[in-house]
């Protein structure tokens, strides 16, 4: 054990460089960017004078290396700018919006794992039968639709029509007050509060976009679930174990499906990282104050320091789920010798 | 943020006095129309970034924060428009923290009288100092407070005088119509400087930080909670000493991206107001019978096309009307405005009747005329330009784009349509005027043409993103800036303004552009030079 803590400790210290390039190289890429924040952000009727004003007050008048060493030195004591299109900190417009994106993208991801797991196993155990061809039909379905359109057809359905959904508002409705503040989520700081009622109309919030989000994911997971066990039912041990007499369920779910999970878990992993950045349209349907639509919007504007502040925040995040992806290995597969990598 | 209130609690209690305490229960699920008179919720498309105004960097939403929760020495009167909705009335200037005020003999000064019992959100009076401290603070910090106090030739801190508590006096620098409606615009906002004093520090001797986050006014609202992003909730200052109590408690507004949202919200009537609507969107509802759709033209404003005089083609003024005569003005209108908003096309006469501005231009689609004005220019072959617009405002650039490109193309004229980033459009097309062909929308606050001759028609000034320069304009534009409109020099000089713009074209008008808002069961909504909700007169039916 502590070896593997003296690892992990070793993967951190790995990563370092890689932040390092990730904020230079994010730092040189903004500025690359066509586009004038002074002017953008001097207002509708600036001239020349008030648009030199703002450019000193950014400090975007001082050389390049001048700028880095500045930003460079926040960076380090742990200040991310200001953002201007939002006029916060950056740190704490990304505190208050990375748990949006999280808690939505987690439930999505859930969601769609509870689904596409048994679906591609059925699949898989059953290859031609109806349940194969649901699990076709479902992922080419959820693979073709955008998520913008899901989703508004999902609000003309459930919200506009039946009116069974809550108003797609964002995270909670105006009529309840948000919990107090420990994790950010606001499933886990209601439940942590005891204010059930508004830990319903947060999960109520959730549940469309949630969903918008799953059947997107849905494809990607359920097939690699379905080749993962076809290839783990026709491999050689599975033949030994159904011939050394082995139940059905041992057979499925200790050999094959373990087996199996190794490319699930790599295919989560990348499909994580690519829906957190990539709900951007979900969000804006949504009005959900997350993560994607911030950058977005900062970027069109050349909002600097919000941009600088997501690619960094988003290196480290990336950097952690590497390094649980590579855990949760070890764990499935004991032969996956993480120590000597 | 400032004194976090509970929505909840407040929407029990307003509901109580409209429902009867029996439904309490059941108010959670009730949509926001049930929540009770007092309480309305309106949508807007993009968000608050600041609740100070005068910062650097706070976006056009968050003027409706010095509207609500601020207050100024003087506010404009209401009049009843011909579709019978209500709009601010640039005629008449009305008292808000001043009582009364009177130009001094010589009308080099104005002498402004504050309400003996005005009092901040605080409690605390408002006196002459403060006004003197927020109208120092306005013209000092530059970027746009600065431009705008400026226009209405109120530029340093030396003008403004207190004579004692209640009596504030304005030193002018030149007579000028401009400077009293320019008091009554967002901008100088009265600030308790009590308040702001005690925040100030030395490096930030106005108070930038503390009053971005919260506002230190006398308003008819407090800003309850403030969440960027997602929601900002006023709440009515019971003890509003500047005009009539507003009819609501309370206003929540929602921040929704999505149009397509923020139109379903309205349809299913859980929110009381949708602000700014797309056209598209007010064209298809405007029929419907729970909702109210007011289009309101925005004054003073007209979208253009631009040609640019630095370059080579465009530097021939037949060359500029052959394109005013190409544009197919009547399909851009129905397909990039839905027909919301007023014709700028098809004028009867070359020299304008009246000085009414905007009003349409000489111009008409006419294809033949348009050749041979290209042809006695001599580029009777045609040429090849850029046509740009913005990414960001593509919703209406890009199918004007297209159908001008579609008709420059039968007059010879091969436009290629280039996209500009949002970030980069205001340096490209205002800034560097850099642009040879591009689409424009200037719209000035203060209400006269001379106001905006100044800004779009004035060698170097921003907005005139054509490189335009008339000798004439040159002389007629600041002489008839501060003049006043009853002067009998005043209309011949406008005419000839417009006349030359005609004439010469650097802009082609394509129509006026229009300001939609949704409401449900809501009376007293009004429309303002600002295009920001001033919730104040707002009722529920």
């Amino acid at each position: 054990m502590a070896g593997r803590l003296r690892t992990v400790g070793l993967r951190i210290t790995h990563a370092i460089p890689v932040i390092l390039g990730v904020v230079v190289v994010s730092f040189l890429l903004t500025r690359a960017l066509p586009g004038d924040p002074a002017v953008y952000f001097a207002g509708h009727a600036a001239d020349e004078a008030s648009i030199e004003e703002v450019r000193t007050a950014l400090g975007l008048d001082k050389p390049l290396p001048e700028q880095f060493l500045i930003y460079a030195g926040n960076v380090l004591t742990g200040d991310l700018g200001q953002s201007l299109s939002s006029g916060q900190p950056v740190l704490q417009d990304l505190a208050n919006r990375l748990p949006a994106s999280l808690e939505l993208t987690l439930t999505a991801l859930l969601l769609s794992c509870s689904i596409a797991i048994p679906l591609g196993v059925l699949a898989a155990t059953r290859p031609g039968s109806a349940v194969d061809h649901l699990c076709r039909v479902l992922v080419t379905a959820g693979v073709s639709l955008p998520t913008f359109f899901t989703g508004v057809m999902l609000i003309y359905i459930f919200y506009y029509l039946l009116g069974i959904a809550p108003s797609p508002l964002g995270r909670l409705d105006f009529i309840y007050i948000e919990p107090d503040r420990v994790t950010g989520f606001y499933l886990i700081d209601a439940a942590i509060a005891g204010d059930w009622e508004t830990w319903t109309g947060a999960l109520k919030q959730l549940v469309l976009p949630a969903t918008t989000l799953a059947l997107f994911t849905l494809a990607p997971l359920a097939r690699m679930t379905r080749a993962a066990m076809l290839g783990a039912l026709s491999s050689d041990y599975i033949r030994t174990a159904r011939a050394a007499g082995l139940t059905e369920d041992k057979v499925l779910f200790t050999y094959a499906f373990r087996n199996a999970l190794l490319p699930v878990i790599t295919t989560l992993g990348m499909v994580f990282s690519f829906t957190l950045g990539a709900n951007v349209l979900v969000e804006k349907v949504f009005a959900w104050p997350g993560i994607g639509s911030y950058a977005v919007e900062a970027l069109v504007v050349s909002d600097y320091a919000a941009v600088q502040g997501f690619v960094l925040a988003m290196a480290l995040l990336f950097v952690a789920l590497n390094l649980v992806i590579d855990l949760t290995y070890t764990l499935i597969d004991p032969r996956i010798g993480f120590e000597t990598r | 943020m400032t004194n976090q209130t509970s929505r909840r609690s407040f929407l029990k209690g307003a509901g109580a006095t409209a429902l009867g305490a029996a439904a309490l229960p059941f108010l959670r699920v009730l949509p926001a129309a049930a929540a009770g008179k007092d309480v309305i919720v309106t949508v807007i498309g993009q968000t608050i970034n600041s609740l100070d105004l005068h910062r650097t960097g706070t976006n056009r939403p968050s003027y409706q924060v010095a509207v609500n929760a601020y207050d100024r020495l003087v506010s404009f009167g209401t009049k009843t428009l011909p579709d019978g909705s209500l709009s601010y009335d640039y005629s008449v200037i009305e008292p808000e923290v001043a009582e009364s005020w009177e130009f001094t003999d010589d009308g080099m000064a104005i002498v402004f009288k504050l309400r003996p019992d005005g009092k901040f959100q605080d409690g605390s009076p408002i006196t002459a100092q403060d006004v003197k401290w927020s109208f120092d603070r306005a013209v000092s910090v530059g970027g746009f407070p600065t431009v705008q106090m400026k226009a209405g030739s109120l530029e340093n801190p030396e003008q403004f005088e207190v004579v004692d508590d209640l009596t504030f006096k304005v030193n002018l620098l030149r007579k000028s119509k401009l400077t009293l409606p320019d008091l009554a615009v967002p901008v100088p906002m009265i600030i308790n400087s009590k308040v702001a004093l005690e925040h100030a520090t030395e490096a930030d001797p106005w108070a930038m930080e503390y009053l971005h986050k919260t506002p230190a006014g006398s308003g008819a609202f407090k800003v309850a909670s403030w969440k960027p992003g997602e929601q900002l909730v006023y709440e009515r200052n019971d003890d509003w000493t500047s005009g009539p109590l507003p009819a609501v408690k309370r206003v929540v507004i929602r921040e929704v991206p999505s149009p397509a949202t923020r139109r379903a919200l309205l349809e299913r009537g859980d929110i009381d107001m949708s602000f700014d609507m797309p056209n598209k969107d007010a064209k298809e509802l405007s029929g419907s019978e729970d909702l109210t759709i007011v289009t309101t033209p925005v004054e003073n404003a007209i979208y253009c096309l631009c040609p640019n005089l630095a370059f080579e083609p465009f530097k021939d003024k037949r060359v500029r009307q052959a394109i005013a005569f190409a544009v197919p003005y009547e399909e851009v209108f129905q397909t990039a405005a839905y027909g919301r908003g007023i014709p700028m096309w098809g004028g009867e006469s070359a020299s304008p009747e009246d000085i009414a501005w905007p009003q349409k231009f000489p111009y008409s689609t006419d294809l033949d005329k348009a050749k041979a004005l290209l042809v006695e220019a001599g580029y009777g072959d045609g040429f090849e330009v850029p046509l740009s617009i913005d990414l960001s405002q593509s919703d209406w650039m890009e199918p004007a784009a297209l159908l001008i490109q579609e008709n420059l193309a039968k007059i010879g004229i091969t436009a290629t349509i280039e996209k500009i980033p949002g970030a980069n459009w205001r340096t490209a097309s205002l800034v560097e005027k850099r642009l040879p062909l591009a689409l424009e929308t200037f719209g000035g606050w203060l209400n006269y043409p001379c106001y905006y001759f100044f800004w779009a028609y004035q060698d170097g000034h921003l907005f005139n993103s054509s490189n335009y320069r008339n000798e004439e304009i040159e002389t007629l534009t600041p002489e008839a800036l501060h003049m006043s409109v009853e002067d009998p020099d005043y209309a011949p000089k406008i005419k000839r303004m417009i006349e030359i713009a005609w004439d010469e074209v650097p802009r082609i008008a394509l129509w006026q552009p229009a300001l939609n808002v949704g409401t449900r069961d809501l009376s007293g909504y009004e429309y303002w030079f600002h295009r920001q909700p001033d919730v104040r007169s707002l009722s529920k039916a």
